[in-house]
This record gives structure tokens, C-alpha cells and sequence, in this order.
């Protein structure tokens, strides 16, 4: 155990630890040394002689990159490791905490370490066989961002290809609407994942940009509790968790994830948990024609071109009878007071009971003189007048 | 929110440009009007006696920094503040951190950024471009320091140092 961490203290030593490890440098991480053999994936491939997945062997051959990975997305990888993918990379810019520790992977040895750091070294340990790359960094921030945008493109198992998919395992809507317009411009299929701060409630939902509605299409959605809103008390607290809740969210996401990438089964394109009820709403969003991210527009146009030249593809599910086309739903413009914060959770009648909008969008006018009017004044002369107040 | 905070908010300009830093073109543009917006509520706090912060930020305006102050009891209690533009700005928000907090109080996460009240987001997520970092102090920083410094005053995790007395 204890040359784990003298690993990880080095590690550490650098600020920037983008650690790239093919599976021969990662040896060293392995306390005792692993007899490899195929019975590893023995279970795994019983699924092709079943006839349940027809190509598992092609898992082989994806690489999926994972942002966030705290409760859920360190789960996530655990699973994708074991199911024998060739290539994860991870994203996070969080060290484990002692607060992390009702969640499943991550444990008090780990405390302190980066948690890319972590879950490399456990990742490894378990399936060697995983390419695992990690970079300890905030994809939000405009110096790694494009990054991270580089890394989309490029990192997949061959060098100079795209990932195969983007697992959002994020705890905040500005990196969610970050990994939006990423794979938006990079064309990337990628799954949304979420917990709520309630901790019994979740979902998941698929992008496929152009196709289903990207995360900005429409203001975010969100999975009721299930019980009275107003009885959760948020004093003095910013968010509870619980491994349990978290533990489902990730084997539905990575589920879905498996069903996409390898081709069987019906993939749910948006799926909601509620603990208190074990409820489990359905639904598929398209997107919106009207949308504010300018590539989710340039892949809407793509995708009904390419719609038009080819025949309807029997493997995709159909889009059910009760979709929702949100032409009405453009991100809006409107000065609308804190004191009506009722009318946000409003049923939305166009969605699946126990879903709701954050909030909702009203386009009423402005009243131009309320707006800042820019005179002749530079950047600078600004700056310096800010400094001097 | 009291009529007065109404009064306050509705006072504080409205931005136009909707860029975040990744456009190269468009957010020069919107850096000014961000300027115009903030020195203008500074002013309106200096006038009303109740200026509470003071902010600048790289040349570039992708970076802030700066103190922001509360009165506890007659007395003043400061704390440094700091924030990033994230890429997908304006349409969310910048979160505002108080480092020197963090670990001190649950209404936190990582780095020290605070916690914001349910309103803020989806508010902020209705006035997409509207709003810009002088909105982003008035309803997000000014009520957290107002619910959560006495709170950590009384509890004993923040103690008033003299020389803070600037």
C-alpha cells in the first residue's frame, strides 16, 4: 500500500499532472503482481455467445473521455475499466476529502491526493490492460478549455482520432454547459448525468448533437423529489449525498453508454430516478431549431441533411409519440423579479410527470434606457476609473 | 427580495453584448459594458453610504479579484474575493469564491465558492445577456454575506481583526 502513495507523492510534486500511462508503465502501481488471463473477461464475452451484444470484443477498441469524477464518474470508470475499455481519460480539478467518503471508490487513503490522481492508481491496479490518461485541471477556464477541446479531437485509442464518447459526471451547470458546447463543436455523442442536492433524486441523458436537444436547447430540467419541495429544508447546508443514489446513476449511465457504443438494446435518451417513489420517467427531447449555441444549430442542419440521404436506421429506437419540440423555449431576454420564483416550477405540460424546468423563459420587452450605453471611453480609461473608485 | 434590493438591482445597468472570452471579436465589447455596469453600481453604493466591495481584473477580463467588506455590530469585517469568466459565459454565471472561508462553513463548495440561493441560478438563467458581474455581487455575493457572516460571526469561526480596520 505504501508504494501506492509514494507513487502518488511524486506524482503530486507536479503542479500540472497530466499522466499518460500505456499498460506496461503501469506495473509499478500494482501491489501484487496481477496474473493476467483471459478469464477476466470470460463473464463478459459470455454476452456475445448469449447473444446479447454481438461485437463486445469491440469495446477493445473505444475510448471515452470522463469529466468529473467524484460519486459518480469514479464509479463510472470502475466500470468501464472492468468491462475492459481501451482508453478512458479523466477530467476533474478536486482533491478527495474526508467529505467524500460516504460514496462508493475513493477511500481515506486517498485523501489529499488529486482525484485524478486516485483513481488512476486504482483504475490501474484493477484492469491493466485500460489505457488511462488523467489531467487535473477546471475544463471551464478559458487557458484549458482549449485543452480540453484538443483533447476531444484527437485523444481517442489512435492517435489523431476523436473519443468515441463524453461521460458528464459534473456536479454544476457550468461545466455541463462547457462539455455541451465542446461536443457540439466537436461532434461528439455524450451522456448528461446528474444527482440532485437532495440526494434522492437523478438522470441521464443522451446528446447526440443535432439530433436529440443539446443542454442548451432549453432551460435545464429537473427530476422532482417526489415529495412536497417546499418540506426540504436547505439551511445551513449547500447539498446532501448518498451512495446509494449515485451508485444507480452510474450504472444507468454507463449502461446506456455500453448500449450506444456497442449497439444493442433501446437507449433511453433522457432517464429520471426518484428515490422516495422509485419512479423511473422516460422521455426524448429534440432540439431546439432555435438554440443559442451556434453549433448545436450547424449539427441540427448536418443531421437533417443527412437524414434526407439516407434511409430510416432500423437500429435506433423511434422517437416516442409524446416528444417534446421546445420552438417556443428560447433562452431568454426578460428582467423577471426574484419574487416569482413559484411560477419556475411550474408543471410543464409537455413533460413526463416528475419533470420540470429549472425555470422558465418569458420574452417580454426591454426598456432600452434600464440598458448600459457604451461612450467613447477605452478598456483601459475604464479599468484604471474602476481602480480609482 | 425587499423592495429596497428591487430599488438596488433595477438601478444597476443592463448589458447588451452576449460574449464570453472565447469571442475574440464581441468581448472587448462586453468587458466595457461590464466596466460601465460595475462602476456605476459602485457609485450608486458610494452614494446611498453603503459601498460594500471593490473589484478589477486582469487585462484581459477574464480574471477577478478583489476585497469585499460587511458591517457586523458596528464592526468591519473584509474578506478577499476572486472569480473566473468561465468559457460559457454569460449564459452562466461567474462563481464568486471567498478562499479565506473555505472549510469554514457548509453554505461553501470546493475552493470557497459560495453556495447561492436557489433564485440566483435560474434568475441569472432568465436575463441571459442582461446580466453581467455588477448583478452577480448585488444577488449573489451581497445576500450570502448578509445571511452568512453574522452566522459565522456568532458561531465564533470568523473573529474581527484590527487591522482589517482600513
Amino acid at each position: 500500500m505504501s508504494s501506492i502513495l509514494n507513487v502518488a507523492e511524486e506524482e503530486t510534486s507536479s503542479n500540472d499532472s497530466n499522466t499518460e500511462s500505456s499498460s506496461n508503465d503501469n506495473v509499478s502501481y500494482i501491489p501484487h503482481k496481477l496474473v493476467h488471463s483471459d478469464q477476466c473477461y470470460s463473464r463478459l464475452m459470455a454476452l456475445k455467445r448469449m447473444g446479447i451484444v454481438n461485437n463486445y470484443e469491440k469495446i477493445r477498441k473505444l475510448c471515452i473521455t470522463i469529466v468529473g469524477i467524484g460519486g459518480v464518474g469514479s464509479v463510472a470508470a470502475e466500470m468501464l475499466v472492468r468491462c475492459g475499455i481501451g482508453k478512458i481519460i479523466l477530467f476533474d480539478y478536486d482533491q478527495v476529502e474526508w467529505s467524500n467518503m460516504n460514496r462508493l471508490f475513493y477511500q481515506p487513503r486517498h485523501i489529499g491526493l488529486s482525484k485524478v490522481e486516485a483513481a488512476g492508481l486504482t483504475l490501474s491496479s484493477i484492469n491493466p490492460d485500460v489505457i488511462i490518461e488523467t489531467h487535473h485541471m477546471d475544463i471551464t477556464k478559458v487557458e484549458t478549455y482549449e485543452f480540453f477541446l484538443d483533447s476531444l479531437e484527437t485523444s481517442g485509442l489512435t492517435f489523431g482520432h476523436p473519443v468515441d464518447m463524453v461521460l458528464s459526471c459534473v456536479d454544476n451547470f457550468e461545466a455541463r454547459m462547457a462539455i455541451n458546447s465542446a461536443c457540439n463543436e466537436k461532434n461528439i455523442t455524450w451522456f448528461e448525468s446528474g444527482v440532485a442536492e437532495n440526494a434522492v433524486s437523478g438522470h441521464i441523458q443522451m446528446i447526440v448533437p443535432g439530433k436529440t436537444a443539446c443542454f442548451a436547447c432549453a432551460p435545464p430540467l429537473m427530476v422532482s423529489a417526489g415529495i412536497d419541495e417546499k418540506s426540504i429544508k436547505k439551511e445551513g447546508v449547500c447539498a446532501a449525498s448518498l451512495p446509494t443514489t449515485m451508485g444507480i446513476i452510474s450504472g444507468f449511465l454507463v449502461q446506456n453508454a455500453l448500449k450506444k457504443l456497442l449497439q444493442f438494446g433501446k437507449v433511453s435518451d433522457y432517464l429520471g430516478y426518484m428515490a422516495l417513489t422509485d419512479f423511473f420517467p422516460t422521455m426524448t427531447l429534440k432540439p431546439n431549431p432555435f438554440c443559442q449555441d451556434n453549433y448545436c444549430k450547424i449539427r441540427q442542419d448536418e443531421y437533417k441533411l443527412n437524414e434526407k440521404q439516407q434511409p430510416p436506421d432500423n437500429c435506433e429506437p423511434a422517437p416516442s409519440e409524446d416528444s417534446v419540440v421546445h420552438d417556443d423555449n428560447t433562452w431568454g431576454i426578460t428582467l423577471v423579479s426574484e419574487s416569482e420564483p413559484e411560477k419556475s416550477h411550474e408543471q410543464d405540460l409537455s413533460l413526463p410527470t416528475g419533470i420540470n424546468r429549472e425555470f422558465t423563459v418569458d420574452s417580454l420587452p426591454c426598456n432600452e434606457d434600464e440598458e448600459v450605453s457604451v461612450g467613447e471611453e477605452t478598456l483601459e480609461d475604464l479599468q484604471c476609473k474602476m481602480k480609482a473608485l | 427580495m425587499g423592495d429596497e434590493s428591487k430599488k438596488t438591482l433595477s438601478k444597476i445597468p443592463l448589458l447588451k453584448t452576449k460574449a464570453g472570452p472565447r469571442d475574440k471579436e464581441l468581448w472587448p465589447q462586453r468587458l466595457k459594458e461590464e466596466y460601465i455596469s460595475l462602476i456605476q453600481y459602485v457609485q450608486n453604493n458610494k452614494k446611498t453610504d453603503n459601498d460594500w466591495f471593490k473589484l478589477e481584473s486582469n487585462k484581459e477580463g477574464t480574471r477577478w479579484f478583489g476585497k469585499c467588506w460587511f458591517i457586523h455590530n458596528l464592526l468591519k469585517y473584509e474578506f478577499d474575493i476572486e472569480f473566473d469568466i468561465p468559457v460559457t459565459f454569460p449564459v452562466t454565471a461567474p462563481e464568486i469564491a471567498i478562499p479565506e472561508l473555505d472549510g469554514k462553513t457548509a453554505k461553501m463548495y470546493r475552493g470557497g465558492k459560495i453556495c447561492l440561493s436557489d433564485h440566483f441560478k435560474p434568475l441569472w438563467g432568465k436575463n441571459v445577456p442582461k446580466f453581467g458581474i455588477a448583478h452577480a455581487m448585488a444577488l449573489g455575493l451581497g445576500p450570502w454575506l448578509a445571511v452568512e457572516v453574522p452566522d459565522l460571526i456568532e458561531k465564533g469561526v470568523i473573529k474581527y481583526k484590527e487591522k482589517e480596520q482600513s
